[in-house]
């Protein structure tokens, strides 16, 4: 085997992770699909010109000290546009990389490939014109592209965040319609002691929604329903709020967000086990304070353990290494806790707003769980009626589901379906999450052209089956 | 004492596809059936598997079964109340060189003697007729023209479905922990308590060999995982499901335009923990043989692979007969080939249950002819 | 439609899309492209004839998939851009190209 450690995701946890690992001796490889290093949360960062530092800000800015510092790092192999479809429970990562597939082994695997953007089931959300705020976000990042007096709907610090944005670009933002609930806040109070002591993020999510105010932009609180209309393409968005208001606005740009949740295919996919947090509503890989998992050599690190920011992932990203060091006889036990001591407690401070946070901004459960003619698994077709009529048949487990009626077996591997799916079967049956349980994921967890699988060479010694 | 609901006249254990065609037969004979299901029901082989419907290709000795199965496939919709999602289709067997043509020949030969005429041999020609995909390497096959394909998922819950319209109990979610014999009746200890019976049937698949030493029977079975894999979709240019004489293949492309390819090829499987692991790499030997016989499969991507847990017997024939002790029938080791032959093998077990000579030859499948291996 | 908000540089990179030359930025995914270029329609589903555009631009979520110089099923939200693609809607299945190398668009 030619590394010690390969890291899998370039945002702020593998980053970290791996330059902590190399800091200390190790050799590592870094994997990430996207054409250069950032993540999501950093995306095109070293190409930013300072118009998009100024649009996107200073955090975003930072990013940069993380990129120059790996780039800087000679004793990691950094691979961009690799697609990294599979991780075992033997100490191999499958990935394909310039039209090759290949896999490799090393003694330690790190899993930092981040959080996905909840689905938000609505009617009319498949119609082109619509994306994920996320996304929007990814475009101005990337593209300096911006959309014509788009509609934001949902809730959550990234909806506020990319509006912010938005108006800090000079764009027309025609509303921000937000679909937080009462009941959420409420849940949030008992952990406001927790926000309190981050006094300067409440500060910044304030100050963008002070920007979005005095913007002009048309703001609707407490929405309960939203209808995307249209026939090819979006042509308006209309809203209900609980007092009773309701309107139609004309647009042709729709940016959703409702939170965002761990990416967990390739985990899963590899024998992670997981559990539902409910707080966040969404599953996490099951670790201990060094990201290990049940599976040996498996590590997971950054949001992909569970949404707790950039600043944490770099913390989390650090100890995953640290343990992984320890593990492969780099560092001894005693300098690899002292070196964690600061980094536990940085990831402590980082971590005092999330419970806060998951509740205040909890999707409401009418944003979950849509109505009968809301397409549910958007690769398939399929719509709320269609999941609810084969549960009437008796079938309602998610795997059976999926068997009977294909929901879960399109491209997304169920990345944009099987939160909701899950939920709909919770709602009809009255079984717990954990019960319930989710999609029985498999590799590939990204698709592979067939040509590439069947040229693929494996690192030796053979798979022992 | 034990309640009413903890007996019947024949408890099957297994709720595969072979355990659910067992219970409509039974309880078409008018018998009280419960069956005890450890997960849920088509949860491994019989769910996940290709679906095929095939004759094509069998070993000789389950000819006249699969022959009786076909019959049967022709009218899911009378049997089971659902269609099961058959497509009749061309089966093929491709030869690539003229020892394969030439042992096919043979083949057909045998089973024209035996009175089935369902295979025969074609030629180049009628090949490219047939699969104008097929590559220059193959110059012939052995074909049926009516076999097909269903969605093994669904056909085992139209099994399960109608076999309750006639009375028949499912209990999911309850494993048999231990069996004991009193007098003429068999004790199954489950979490619940026990279930009591004079009758047992087990179709507990790649847990079969278990189950069998429960009851005296020496029947090793090996768990395997053999692998799948489905592809992204494309306009539909393939119609047969095509095989290959000199290699394991198989391959089909559904009206949605995937394909789904299979060939022989195991993960691991770990039956103690319902899990399967994958071997990707090893998918490489039958993507391989796929691209040799046709080629424009290249263009597509591998979406998904998944295996699931199947039993195969040492000569990869089923055991489908009476155990040494009285009051247990066994019907399982089907080796990855069970699914088409299933509506017809629950039938016999339903002779076999009351007493009766089975409706087709079942010599070959007897238990004991494991006799001389260590249990298993 | 969606605007570029700085001044886009001097050498663009042109692409064809179904006829239409697409003008992209160095560095820039086929999808910023095409939607800068005024295009969000990418693909028609198979099932439904529904017409589908780019949705979670990181690469998760496959509705932005294209056809790109003949090869189906690309993500446009995760290629860059080259001089001279030919990019196209992938309508219903992937397209195949049988052993003659002439498209054949549909059965």
């Amino acid at each position: 085997m030619d590394y010690d450690i390969i890291v899998i995701g370039a945002g702020p946890a593998g980053m970290t992770s791996a330059m902590t690992a190399a800091k200390f001796g190790a050799k590592v490889l870094l994997l990430d699909d996207q054409p250069a290093p950032g993540g999501q949360v950093y995306r095109a960062v070293e190409s930013a010109d300072e118009r998009t530092d100024d649009i996107l800000g200073i955090e975003y800015a930072a990013g940069r000290r993380l990129t120059q510092a790996l780039r800087s790092q000679h004793l990691i192999e950094y691979v961009p546009h690799a697609n990294v479809w599979q991780v075992t429970d033997g100490h191999e990562v499958g990935f394909s990389s310039g039209g090759s597939a290949r896999l490799l082994r090393a003694p330690w695997i790190i899993l930092a490939t981040g959080a996905i953007e909840r689905p938000f089931p609505i009617p009319g959300w498949t119609l082109p014109g619509v994306m994920m705020a996320g996304g929007a976000q990814a475009l101005l990042k990337v593209s300096g592209l911006v959309a014509d007096a788009p509609v934001f709907a949902g809730s959550g610090p990234l909806l506020y965040l990319v509006a912010y944005q938005y108006l800090k670009a000079g764009a027309k933002v025609a509303a921000l319609l937000d679909t937080s609930i009462k009941s959420s806040r409420l849940k949030a109070l008992p952990h406001v002691g927790g926000a309190l002591s981050r006094w300067d993020m409440l500060s910044k999510g304030r100050s963008w929604m002070a920007k979005i105010r005095k913007s002009g932009t048309q703001i609707a609180n407490n929405v309960t329903e939203l209808r995307i209309h249209g026939k090819s393409a979006v042509n308006g968005i209309s809203y209900q709020t609980q007092k009773g208001l309701s309107q139609e606005i004309k647009t042709e740009n729709i940016f959703l967000h409702q939170g965002v949740v761990p990416n967990v295919n390739l985990a899963m996919a590899a024998g992670i086990e997981h559990f539902w947090h409910s707080a966040q509503l969404c599953w996490h890989p099951k670790i201990d304070a060094w990201g290990r998992t049940n599976v040996d050599g498996l590590v997971v690190a950054g949001d992909g353990m569970g949404i707790g920011g950039a600043e944490a992932a770099q913390a989390t990203g650090q100890l995953a290494a640290l343990g992984c060091l320890a593990e492969l006889g780099k560092i001894d036990v005693a300098d690899c806790e002292n070196q964690a001591k600061s980094v536990s407690a940085a990831l402590v401070r980082e971590k005092s707003i999330r419970p806060f946070l998951d509740y205040w901004f909890q999707p409401a459960l009418h944003f979950r769980v849509p109505s009968d003619e809301t397409i549910v698994c958007r690769c398939e077709e399929l719509t709320a009626q269609d999941i609810r009529d084969v549960i009437d048949m008796g079938i309602a487990g998610p795997n059976q589901l999926k068997s009977y009626c294909r929901a879960g077996m399109g491209l997304c591997q169920g990345r944009y379906c099987g939160l909701t799916v899950q939920e709909i079967i919770g709602q009809e049956t009255g079984r717990e999450p954990e019960d319930i349980g989710y999609y029985r994921l498999r590799p590939p967890i990204k698709p592979i052209p067939l040509d590439e699988l069947a040229e693929m060479e494996a690192d030796p010694p053979a798979n022992e089956n | 004492m034990k309640t009413n609901s903890h007996t019947a006249d024949v408890i099957i254990i297994g709720g595969g596809i072979h355990g659910c065609s067992a219970a409509l037969h039974i309880a078409r004979r008018g018998l009280k059936v419960i069956v005890l299901e450890k997960d849920y029901v088509a949860r491994h082989a019989s769910g996940v598997n290709a679906g095929g419907v095939r004759r094509l290709g069998r070993n000789l000795a389950e000819v006249p079964i699969a022959q009786a199965a076909w019959e049967l496939w022709q009218d899911m919709p009378a049997l089971v109340d659902d269609d099961c999602g058959y497509r009749s289709s061309r089966y093929l067997k491709v030869a690539r060189n003229e020892t394969e043509l030439s042992e096919a020949r043979s083949r057909v030969g045998k089973l024209n003697a035996m009175g089935f005429k369902h295979e025969e041999v074609i030629d180049r020609e009628t090949l490219r007729e047939l699969l104008p995909a097929a590559s220059e390497s193959c110059i012939g096959a052995l074909h049926v023209d009516a076999d097909g394909a269903a969605s093994p998922f669904r056909t085992t819950l139209a099994f399960k479905r109608r076999a309750e319209a006639l009375g028949v109990r499912f209990e999911e979610g309850m494993p048999v922990l231990g069996v004991k014999r009193q007098g003429d009746i068999w004790i199954l200890e489950t979490p619940v308590g026990q279930f009591v019976t004079p009758s047992v049937v087990n179709t507990c698949g790649a847990w079969g060999g278990k189950l069998a030493s429960w009851f005296g029977d020496n029947l090793p079975i090996e768990a395997r995982a053999p692998m799948l894999v489905i592809t992204s979709r494309m306009p539909v240019f393939v119609e047969p499901v095509v095989g290959a004489l000199g290699a394991a293949l198989s391959f089909k492309q559904y009206d949605n335009g995937t394909i789904l390819i299979g060939g022989g090829v195991c993960g691991a499987a770990y039956p103690d923990e319902n899990r399967t692991r994958l071997d990707l790499a090893g998918l490489t030997t039958f993507l391989k043989t796929a691209r040799a016989i046709i080629p424009a499969v290249k263009h597509t991507h591998v979406v998904r692979a998944w295996a699931g847990i199947e039993g195969y017997t040492a000569d990869k024939l089923p055991v489908i007969g009476r155990g040494e002790e009285p009051g247990i029938v066994h019907a399982f080791g089907f080796s990855a080939h069970g699914f088409q032959l299933a509506p017809a093998v629950g039938s016999i077990v339903s002779h076999l249950v009351m007493g009766e000579t089975p409706n087709l030859p079942i010599e070959p499948f007897r238990v004991g002819r494991f006799d001389a291996l260590p249990m298993g | 439609m969606f605007r570029r908000i700085s001044k886009p540089q001097t050498n663009p990179i042109m692409l064809d899309f179904e006829g239409q030359t697409i003008y992209a930025q160095p560095g820039e995914t086929i999808a910023a492209a095409l939607l800068a270029g005024g295009v969000n329609k990418f693909r028609v589903t198979q099932e439904k004839g529904s017409e589908r555009g780019p949705f979670c631009m990181m690469g998760v979520c496959f509705e932005c998939l294209v056809v790109i110089d003949e090869q189906p099923n690309q993500q446009a939200c995760q290629i860059l851009v080259e001089p001279g693609m030919k990019v196209r809607r992938q309508r219903g299945a992937a397209e195949v190209v049988p052993l003659g190398g002439e498209v054949d668009h549909g059965l």
